[in-house]
């Protein structure tokens, strides 16, 4: 029977939580790492074993960790992120310019073909690749530097590369999330790198269709449409045919489409999953209510999703790299919460149950369907 | 030998525990202090010093005999007493109830 894995990255410490294929009994191992926060943990698609964790804190700065046995035992990588060359300057709060400096890696993405190659999305917004287990890093700039990149600003959270996608089936493009400066694409297996954000429409920018500037939360797609993309903005969920050339809002009937989270269901490309928040001054879910909300026409149409969430006085937020899929036959659909739940849905959302309640504040979820 | 005394998430990054003893041929100061502790614990570069400044970082203070040595130059000779080894070097998180 095939298993389940989950990699919580928390707060206080990296969670492993297990199950076979009915995903109604679960192990739960850990804390790796306690007391230090883990933004992303991933495994590789070509060695399931292999899974990479960024381990950070502010008193002691960026960690990199591995394991080869499925998370049971870890060893420390490398840790040193140098920009290449004479970093530059981006935007500040202030509209000021501001040298680019390392402060965290956000995201980790294993290559699907090759289980030594990793991908790291860093603050401040950069691209680092390594080819030898994350051993050692080296930064592939062409995001950095593209021509837009002066004018690009930090969210209040920081000027962070919190999303990356890789197309597969040999293409060579891939895409990125930088909060607050948009999407971005690469042709060329991240060599040179492109804004992708017409359509997308910021009220608190001067030109609210500015080139960059947008709070892009999170971006999602399904592996049989290369084309096709799901965006979570700050405000405004949106999607496009084209690869990311143009957007357009499916937010649709959600009861507010404010929020951080997206995903797509693993057998159907239609069918997507968000969870509104209130608004960006109030981090918590309308009227107390957790609830997922799922559009199996690709946006526009949502219908919400309670059975066993929280419908009364739950104010828990749901950060932007908390949610995430199997590929069982029944899709299970996985999301982690500030408030320490890690929540699943064996059955692609129609009922949940927490793995856990009492975690520290969740910072990220990821899932391995495993043989 | 040299006594370095580490903070708790250093001591568990590091596979430590107690105190760290170090052998410094030279000048015992700041950085010999911390270069000797990084080649002999290489999980440590760049945890107590940023990689790309080469400074302490901020949440992150340096004490010896009964001094706060952070602001000190990084290469002036530090008390006898931590060169002898009567004392240990302090590595100290600022302190968070988070």
């Amino acid at each position: 029977m095939s298993r389940v894995r989950v990699l919580a990255g928390t707060r206080k410490g990296l969670f492993v939580l297990e199950a076979d294929g009915k995903r109604d009994r679960w192990k739960v191992n850990g804390p790796f790492f306690g007391g230090w926060e883990i933004y992303h943990a991933k495994a590789s698609p070509a060695d399931p074993d292999r899974i990479y964790a960024s381990q950070t804190s502010s008193w002691f700065g960026q960690v990199i960790q591995r394991s080869r046995d499925g998370g049971k035992t870890w060893e420390t990588g490398g840790n040193q992120f140098a920009y290449q060359g004479t970093p530059g300057t981006h935007q500040w709060y202030d509209g000021s310019q501001r040298p680019w400096e390392f402060k965290r890696v956000w995201h980790l993405e294993p290559a699907l073909d090759d289980p030594e190659t990793v991908w790291a999305g860093v603050e401040d917004a950069a691209l680092f690749r390594s080819r030898d287990g994350a051993q050692t890093w080296q930064e592939v700039p062409g995001l950095r530097v593209q021509e837009s990149a002066p004018r690009c600003p930090p969210g209040a959270g920081g000027m962070c590369l919190h999303t990356l996608l890789l197309d597969g089936d040999g293409s060579r493009r891939m895409f990125a999330a930088i909060s607050a400066a948009g999407a971005f694409r690469s042709d060329d297996g991240g060599e040179h790198w492109h804004p992708i954000n017409r359509g997308l429409h910021s009220k608190f920018l001067p030109d609210p269709d500015a080139e960059v500037g947008h709070c892009v939360h999170r971006i999602a797609k399904h592996r049989s449409r290369p084309k096709v993309l799901f965006m979570q903005k700050h405000w405004d969920v949106m999607r496009s045919d084209d690869a990311g050339d143009t957007w357009r809002e499916v937010s649709g009937d959600l009861p507010t489409d404010f929020g951080f989270v997206i995903d797509v269901h693993a057998h159907e490309p239609e069918t997507v999953y968000v969870v509104p928040i209130q608004s960006d001054s109030l981090h918590y879910p309308p009227e107390g209510k957790l609830r997922v909300f799922r559009s199996r026409i690709g946006g526009g149409e949502w219908e919400p999703l309670t059975r066993g969430l929280p419908q009364e006085n739950c104010y828990v937020n749901v950060l932007r790299d908390a949610m995430a899929v199997d590929s069982l036959d029944a899709c299970g659909v996985y999301f982690g919460t500030t408030g320490g739940q890690v929540y699943a849905s064996a059955d692609a959302g129609e009922s949940w149950a927490p793995i856990v309640r009492d975690l520290p504040a969740v910072l990220s979820v990821e899932v391995q369907t495993l043989p | 030998m040299i006594r370095v005394e580490l903070p708790y998430h250093l001591r568990t990054l590091a596979k430590v525990e107690g105190e760290v003893a170090l052998r410094i041929d030279g000048p015992v100061t700041q950085a010999s202090i911390l270069d000797a502790l990084e080649a002999q614990h290489p999980t440590l570069r760049g945890t107590i010093r940023d990689f790309t400044t080469g400074r302490r970082r901020p949440f992150l203070r340096f004490f010896a005999a009964g001094r706060d040595l952070s602001d000190a130059s990084p290469r002036a000779p530090l008390p006898a007493e931590i060169a002898s080894g009567e004392e240990p070097f302090l590595i100290v998180g600022a302190i968070a109830g988070g």
